[in-house]
């Protein structure tokens, strides 16, 4: 049936009064990739993740978590599933340490292997030297690893990590996009939430771009960049009006553009030599993240 | 990773280890903050009783028969028991839910509400059961003479730090901001504790007033502290003891489901 996938939904809808958060979203997570769900803000991928812990009870269709059905088994599910939240929740008071301790018992460690799952957390996010500093001692860097490695300290067999670099350094985010690889190369199960292309597009084995709840297209990086936005895009640059000029005549000549902030990109160009002047670019994961969840912000 | 196959579908309510793990987490977290929990939950009452038993005292030498310093001694081990429940219910599952977002944390492991609240409660009741001696020790060192019977005084604190635990875990799952909480202590705490028999006998108070009073939990903890002092009243001590069980087992359910509504959307 599910054997081989850690995540199966299966037309699942959360309503939140009228607001349809996740509108008949399909979701498969096979064991052993890595899945990004690339969205932008309000696309339903943190009500997403709420659902596969059971913190949301979806209105309609079915979830399996490593083929428990939710909501009815999902403490099982939970048992084996590593979550790093979006919003740091550490224990703020509390060393790096005595965080994980808390953890090795909310997730059942035995006694006996209790003292070596913290090791082991504690040489994962590199905090060896840092297991008696208090958490709000701690830089932001840190305390992303350490939300990461207490997700970590009873080896679950599914992670979940919600936008696990919102907000960060661009130096923090290289660590903690370490990190992950390194969990990605054990052959770790994760469910990644982002809304930094890049992140999906370096991490994740299988992307799936969410818009308005549900999935709009599901592929590796390179194929969905490959599918909807061809292999080369034309960047023009040039006033508003020149821009506006150039937009009518590709939408004329059947080719799809979009709008680059300050220039205007034709994709599709691989071909055919186009008779306009412009920086020829490999086509990327954004121009298709722009062409499938649109170019107006909600 | 470990063979799975043997796990059991669908895991039961009321785990012991859920249970221990969310007390294990208030544990260390209490070792860091210990102090001033102690102290906030054992001079507060000691004060009451001081000021009321020395200055009432003054002016009343004996209430039904005690000394009122004794009186006030053995009723304020309530007040000691809502001041170390009630509140930091209110308060601390508030600031865990939504500033601390420490309910998500526990929520995402193999822990349900139900289990959350009840492993809440029971520690805050273990607090409670602890801190309302307090008041009877500073008693018991101004003159109050000890008593075998004061050895269930830690249970009975116990019993009613958890209805109390509960009642507070519910105000905060109902309300929607802090300031919801200037309701409760306005309307209901302030004056359950005024009319529990602690400061003055319900005796003396209106007919309604004594109705209300009767109805109320913190009175049952007074009475019952009392006569472990000075001597049980038989059935009544044991129906008393009935209503804070009552009082606690309906609170717990309330609170679990006003959780519920909050936490699981």
């Amino acid at each position: 049936m599910s054997g081989s996938l850690a995540i199966r939904m299966r037309g699942v809808v959360k309503r939140y009064g009228a607001i349809t958060a996740v509108d008949g979203l399909d979701l498969d997570v096979p064991i052993g990739t890595c899945v990004g769900l690339l969205g932008p803000n309000g696309a339903g991928k943190s009500t997403t993740m709420r659902l596969l812990t059971a913190q949301s009870i979806a209105d309609e269709g079915e979830l399996e978590v490593l083929s428990f059905r939710l909501p009815g088994e999902s403490k099982a599910a939970r048992a084996q599933c590593g979550v790093v939240p979006q919003l740091d929740n550490l224990d703020v008071t509390l060393t790096v340490q005595q965080n994980l301790l808390v953890f090795t018992h909310l997730y059942r460690i035995g006694r006996a292997e209790r003292k070596d799952a913290i090791e082991r957390a504690l040489r994962m996010a590199n905090l060896v030297e840092r297991r008696d500093t208090r958490v709000d001692k701690l830089s932001g860097g840190m305390r992303r690893r350490l939300l990461i490695a207490r997700a970590l300290v009873h080896r679950p067999r599914l992670v979940l990590l919600d936008e696990p670099t919102v907000g960060l350094d661009p130096q923090v985010r290289q660590e903690i996009w370490a990190l992950i690889d390194a969990l990605r190369s054990e052959g770790s199960t994760i469910l990644m939430s982002t809304h930094y292309i890049e992140e999906a597009q370096r991490l994740a084995d299988t992307v799936i771009i969410m818009s308005h709840g549900r999935s709009v297209a599901t592929g590796p990086p390179a194929e969905l960049v490959m599918e909807h936005a061809g292999r080369e895009a034309l960047e023009v640059f040039g006033p508003p009006a020149r821009l506006a000029e150039v937009e009518a005549d590709a939408g004329a000549a059947g080719l799809r553009t979009r709008r680059t902030g300050t220039s205007i990109s034709i994709l599709g160009v691989d071909s055919n030599g186009y008779p306009i002047e412009g920086e020829r670019r490999p086509a990327n994961l954004e121009d298709v993240f722009v062409l499938l969840t649109g170019e107006e912000i909600a | 990773m470990a063979v799975t196959t043997a796990a059991p579908r669908r895991l039961g309510r009321l785990e012991r280890p859920a249970l221990t793990g969310v007390l294990v987490r208030e544990v260390v977290n209490f070792s860091s903050f210990w102090r001033s929990s102690t102290f906030s939950s054992t001079v507060e009452p000691t004060i009451y009783l001081l000021a009321f038993g020395f200055g009432f005292g003054s002016l009343v030498s004996k209430i039904g028969g005690y000394d009122y310093v004794q009186f006030v001694g053995t009723g304020t081990v309530a007040t000691a028991v809502l001041f170390s429940s009630a509140f930091p219910a209110m308060f601390g599952t508030f600031v865990k839910y939504k500033f601390q977002r420490t309910y998500d944390a526990i929520l995402a492991a193999p822990v349900d509400t139900e289990e959350l609240v009840t492993a809440e409660a029971l520690w805050i009741a273990t607090r409670a059961g602890v801190y309302g001696c307090v008041p009877m020790l500073v008693a018991i060192a101004f003159g109050l003479d000890p008593a075998w019977g004061m050895l269930t005084v830690p249970l009975v604190a116990w019993i009613a730090g958890f209805g109390w635990a509960c009642f507070g875990i519910m105000v905060a799952g109902f309300a929607s901001s802090f300031e919801n909480f200037n309701y409760v202590v306005s309307a209901v705490l302030t004056p359950l504790f005024l009319v529990a028999g602690t400061f003055f006998p319900l005796s003396r108070l209106p007919e309604w007033a004594q109705v209300l009073g009767e109805i109320n939990p913190l009175h049952q903890c007074v009475e019952l502290v009392r006569h472990a002092a000075f001597g049980f009243d038989g059935w009544t001590d044991l129906a008393r003891v009935g209503a804070l069980v009552a009082f606690g087992l309906v609170l717990w359910r309330i609170a679990i489901y006003a959780m519920e509504r909050k936490l699981v959307d």
